[in-house]
């Protein structure tokens, strides 16, 4: 049976491009970038080149880009490092309710922290809206931040309109852009972002590295301390292949916008067409407007998420929904629970597909196949 | 059992609570060729002080048996349908100052009801578990026996599952001893091998069982008295109490020691007495509810078996009139120590356990006690 990969929102396997430049890199750059000799400038040569293309792919600048551990790491930097660093400015942070848990969870301990934290609710689409920002501002707000694409439901933010609002007001600017880097062109001016959080796993690079850009004069204070690393911004010895599998991930990403965002496009339209033709009772969770084409969250009539999961696997089909608890059964999805309540069915019958590298039509049609069987046998 | 179907054909569920015997269970099945599933079900939410939901040690073991057999491993959340039908009917019991038996519940609601019917869903033809019992097929039908190892025979909280249930079913290590299911993990190395066994009542788990019931219902303090009238104590709360018991009393003095004997709700007294053979303590004969049978067997409408009142109790020869739809008299040959409503009766036929019902009232030479609850 052909395994199908479904959950590439979850994390990508990686390019076979980026393995190599890997492979090379640990072969023959081993120095340590801050050495004086040869060998370190070797290394330094490498690690520059490689922030020069995670910073290009933004348009930012080469010193803006401060590599990290990946996306919580740079999530964490980016809220906490703005909230010390401005404590003095004011305590009130603004989010949304449906941001990553790398995101509200910080947020949570700056609250214990005496920090006063804002959460915006979002439409049934996972939207927030521009006026609920507007009206949260106040005099002593240091922090924005609001996620670019959700990862469950895809739903984009308005990011762009934020920014625009913001630059009237002293609050730092933070998007999570974990989820959309990759998949939509990003340009950090355009938008008005200070900050902005990105992981190599979720575009075929490898796992453990990401990176915080934060915009020259954004007032940031370090988490890790150590080395002169990053320009004092995040210490410890880079891990140069990581970096510069990640730069050859994020140059290939950069190529072919347009080329995936149809494909994405195609496989949704193909998937649903599958279920509406076997007459499948579902509706996508999301907004149809503003979405990530690579998320597609589907909420299936009178099924449930726990056996429906268990049943793609056996069928080998990897999808996913909501998040797993430590105990491995599956928690409700916070943002289905803000975009629907608490009581809603949606937060039991509901999966996300997402596609990504290596997928094809045939895979698609395949998967479709193998859910409808399911839906099928199992709904009552 | 069906056993025309190749083991590697059939589907088999275990429900895995990340303890040495369902992990044997497993790993024996998984040796005998068939396709096994390893679910871990969380029934309760709970976190310590560290904020770890407790359930999470026992599912990482789970990860770790199940990878070292070879076999998939899920988990699925029951705590919805725990709370609604065992925890409510747990504190129903107690308010009602009677002794409840959450294991006998969760065996019939939950692990042989809704975790049967996921595993179903699932593709399963049998849901196996770790339970000291065996089934075994004869004449048309499938017997629930006990288990070999006498010590640790659990037929008495699987008195209520019916003949589908059982059909389904399967306890592959019913033939074992403990300590050769331990010699078994141990061989083949399994992560659980030296795990120690849970203790009590599952969602209680180590924590003081005081303490967690005063967190649902409201202790009311009062007296302990004899039959007399006479103030011997104090008592915390008659919840947390049960008929028989002799620790916790605090009751010194010469003599005798002290035994609760039976518990006045009304006037919110605490019956006590003296002396392990207390006349009080001793009783004939019982009407039992929320009846069962294991068998579609036609049972006569009296007969004789052996029953057990309480868990690890020897069991004792009975003879049980139907007398309703869902009642049975059960009169005992000999006077018998300590039955308390709320507990299960439970009845064998030699090896076989026949089925169990819910004792509701006590009686002595068919005059009802109506200090036992």
């Amino acid at each position: 049976m052909k395994e199908i990969y479904l959950d590439h929102a979850a994390t990508t396997p990686m390019h076979p491009l980026v393995i190599s430049k890997m492979v090379e890199s640990m072969e023959s750059v081993y120095g340590n970038p801050s050495s004086i000799h040869r060998i370190g400038r070797f290394a330094r040569k490498h690690l520059d080149d490689a922030r020069h293309i995670l910073a290009k792919s933004i348009g930012a600048k080469d010193q803006e880009i401060i590599v990290t551990g990946g996306g919580s790491e740079a999530d964490n930097l980016a809220i906490t490092g703005t909230a010390y660093a401005k404590q003095n400015e004011g305590r009130h942070i603004i989010t949304t309710v449906v941001e990553h848990h790398a995101v509200l969870h910080t947020c949570q301990q700056l609250e214990k922290e005496g920090y006063e934290v804002t959460y915006l609710p979002v439409d049934e689409t996972g939207r927030v809206s521009l006026e609920d920002v507007k009206k949260a501002l106040r005099d002593d707000t240091i922090l924005v931040t609001i996620m670019f694409g959700n990862n469950e439901v895809g739903t984009i933010q308005p990011i762009k309109e934020i920014g625009e609002l913001l630059k009237e007001h002293s609050a730092t600017f933070h998007t999570d852009a974990v989820q959309a880097f990759g998949i939509l062109p990003i340009d950090v001016n355009d938008l008005h972002v200070d900050l902005l959080s990105v992981s190599s796993h979720k575009l075929n690079g490898p796992k453990g590295i990401g990176f915080l850009y934060q915009r020259d004069q954004t007032k940031l204070k370090p988490l890790i301390y150590g080395g002169e690393q990053e320009r004092k911004r995040r210490a410890g010895t880079e891990n140069v292949p990581a970096v510069v599998g990640f730069a050859e991930a994020v140059a290939i990403a950069q190529r072919n916008f347009e080329e995936k965002q149809q494909a994405y496009k195609e496989f949704h339209q193909h998937f649903l067409k599958k279920l509406d033709q076997a007459e499948i009772d579902y509706h996508i969770n999301g907004n149809e407007q503003y979405c990530l084409p690579h998320v597609m969250n589907i909420s299936f009539k009178n099924m449930d998420v726990e056996s429906f999961l268990v049943n793609l696997d056996m069928a080998g089909i990897a999808a996913s929904s909501g998040s797993a608890c430590t105990a491995g059964s599956i928690d409700p999805s916070h943002v289905l629970v803000a975009m629907y309540g608490s009581e809603a069915d949606e937060l039991r019958n509901s999966i996300r597909y997402s596609f990504g590298y290596g997928l094809d039509l045939e895979d698609i049609d395949t998967a479709a196949e193998r859910t409808i069987e399911i839906v099928k046998r199992l709904a009552k | 059992m069906n056993t025309t179907k190749d083991p590697s054909q059939t589907r088999v569920v275990v429900g895995m609570s990340g303890g040495v015997d369902s992990s044997v269970a497993a790993y024996l099945l998984k040796k005998q060729g068939y396709d096994v599933i390893g679910i871990f079900m969380k029934n309760w939410d709970d976190t310590d002080d560290s904020g770890v939901c407790t359930a999470t040690e026992d599912y990482e073991d789970v990860i770790k048996v199940c990878n070292q057999i070879g076999i998939p491993y899920y988990a699925v959340n029951f705590e919805q349908q725990y709370w609604d039908k065992v925890f409510t009917y747990f504190l129903e019991e107690y308010k009602a100052g009677r002794t409840p038996n959450p294991d006998v519940m969760c065996n019939k609601e939950i692990k042989f009801k809704a975790f049967l019917e996921h595993a179903l869903k699932l593709g399963a033809d049998y849901l196996a578990t770790g339970h000291y019992a065996r089934v075994e097929v004869r004449d048309d039908e499938t017997r629930m026996l006990r288990g070999i190892d006498q010590n640790k025979d659990q037929t008495y909280f699987l008195n209520q599952l019916s003949q589908e249930q059982l059909s389904k079913v399967m306890f592959p290590i019913g033939e074992l001893e403990k300590p050769r299911v331990r010699e078994i993990a141990e061989e083949a190395g399994l992560a659980t091998a030296k795990k120690k066994d849970s203790t009590g009542i599952c969602f209680i788990g180590e924590r003081n069982f005081k303490e967690f019931l005063g967190q649902y219902l409201p202790a009311q303090p009062g007296n302990m008295e004899t039959f007399d009238g006479t103030v011997i104590g104090k008592h915390d709360g008659l919840m947390y109490y049960t008929i028989g018991q002799r620790h916790g009393l605090g009751i010194g003095g010469d003599g005798d020691p002290w035994f609760v004997l039976g518990k006045d709700l009304k006037r919110n007294v605490l019956l006590v007495g003296q002396g392990f053979h207390n006349d009080k303590l001793y009783s004939t004969s019982l009407k039992a509810v929320k009846t069962g049978f294991t068998t579609h067997r036609d049972m006569p409408k009296t007969f004789q078996a052996t029953a057990k009142f309480r868990y690890r109790q020897q069991d004792v020869p009975v003879t049980v009139e139907i007398t309703g739809d869902d009642e049975w008299y059960v009169t005992f040959n000999e006077p018998t120590r300590a039955i308390t409503p709320g507990q299960s009766v439970v009845l064998y036929d030699g090896d076989e356990c026949l089925g169990g019902a819910t004792i509701d009232e006590v009686f002595k030479d068919s005059k009802k006690l109506t200090y036992v609850g």
